[in-house]
């Protein structure tokens, strides 16, 4: 009894961990990340987790720094979903997926590209990028033009 | 005529079908000069950009200027949170106590957590190639916790510090195995 009370609160203790992938460190204008079904103001020192969606507006721009050092910046009228990200601090290794559905996405890669290339992929709705290293650009036309 | 008339259908079909929204990438040179790679994969197509504003919008490779890129992606490169400011901590051999020089960097991290708006710490401890390497795993993430301490301590809150070891796969300094090498006795603390 006494075993699987511990085990519960150790595994209760990591997964609030684990889930915090990355946090907020820049925001500006109007943003909200999506999680499940709330809808959650962006503001900085806020964590990123895993299958979270971070929206902006039109005057909307919002800065996060992930586990790795990775740096990801979200541009106006954009959303991008945090697919899965993995790290392992002492080996480095890891996985990071993201998709770009509309709008502007800056990346400047971390550890997990350095010890691995390509572990990070950026999805769009036509393409992949493999990140090798290590500042990029992706913008997702706009449908209108 | 049947075949004028599928070929007509496809037309339509096209010039109506929703289509998905191509994107354009670019890849920038970061503040030291280095530019990376990234390869842009569309169906069984492949690009490989690797050369600064190197662009690549559909089937069509393009270079565009700092200009360019300035004036269509400013507002979103604006955004991106400063890089990790990085400080090395070094060991007296054999004891948890920092060197002289390394208690100085300590007052350097509380001086980078003022510069930040919502700062955070990594803290990662690294060994020499002495000994096995499975032990020097414990040994890099007990440096890593130690210097925990030390920042908890000048009054960083624990919960805003993370710590992890490296073991001996980081070195420093690049030596044999079961090398003698105190630069590589380290920690590394990223305020991001």
């Amino acid at each position: 009894m006494r075993t699987s009370l511990a085990a519960i609160l150790v595994v209760f203790a990591t997964s609030a961990w684990a889930a915090d992938v990355g946090e907020v460190k820049v925001a500006r204008g109007v943003a909200h990340i999506e999680r499940g079904t709330e809808q959650l103001p962006v503001q900085v020192g806020m964590a990123v987790r895993e299958a979270d969606k971070v929206v902006t507006g039109a005057n909307g721009t919002v800065g996060v720094t992930f586990a790795d050092n990775s740096l990801l910046s979200i541009g106006p009228n954009s959303a991008l979903a945090i697919e899965r990200f993995v790290f392992d601090t002492t080996t480095n290794a890891g996985h990071f997926d993201s998709t770009l559905s509309k709008g502007t996405l800056a990346v400047v890669s971390g550890k997990i590209v350095k010890q691995s290339p390509e572990a990070m992929r950026v999805h769009t709705p036509t393409a992949i990028m493999g990140v090798r290293g290590t500042e990029f650009v992706v913008h997702v036309d706009d449908p209108k033009h | 005529m049947a075949v004028l008339a599928v070929a007509a259908l496809i037309a339509l079909a096209l010039l109506t079908a929703p289509t998905k929204p191509g994107e354009t990438v670019v890849v920038l040179p970061a503040p030291d000069g280095h530019v990376g790679t990234v390869v842009v994969h569309r169906g069984d197509t492949e690009q490989v950009l690797h050369e600064a504003y190197a662009a690549s919008r559909g089937s069509e490779l393009t270079q565009l200027s700092p200009w360019q890129v300035e004036r269509a992606y400013g507002s979103t490169l604006k955004a991106l949170p400063a890089p990790p400011a990085k400080f090395l901590l070094y060991f007296i051999t054999g004891t948890d106590e920092l060197t002289d020089e390394s208690k100085l960097e300590l007052d350097k991290v509380l001086g980078a957590l003022r510069e930040r708006p919502s700062p955070d710490v990594l803290v990662i401890g690294h060994t020499d190639t002495m000994g096995d390497p499975d032990a020097n795993d414990v040994l890099s993430a007990q440096r890593a916790d130690t210097v925990k301490g030390f920042l908890v301590g000048i009054g960083i809150p624990a919960e805003r510090i993370r710590t992890g070891g490296r073991g001996e796969r980081e070195l420093l300094v690049p030596t044999d195995d079961n090398v003698d090498e105190p630069r590589n006795r380290r920690v590394e603390i990223n305020v991001r």
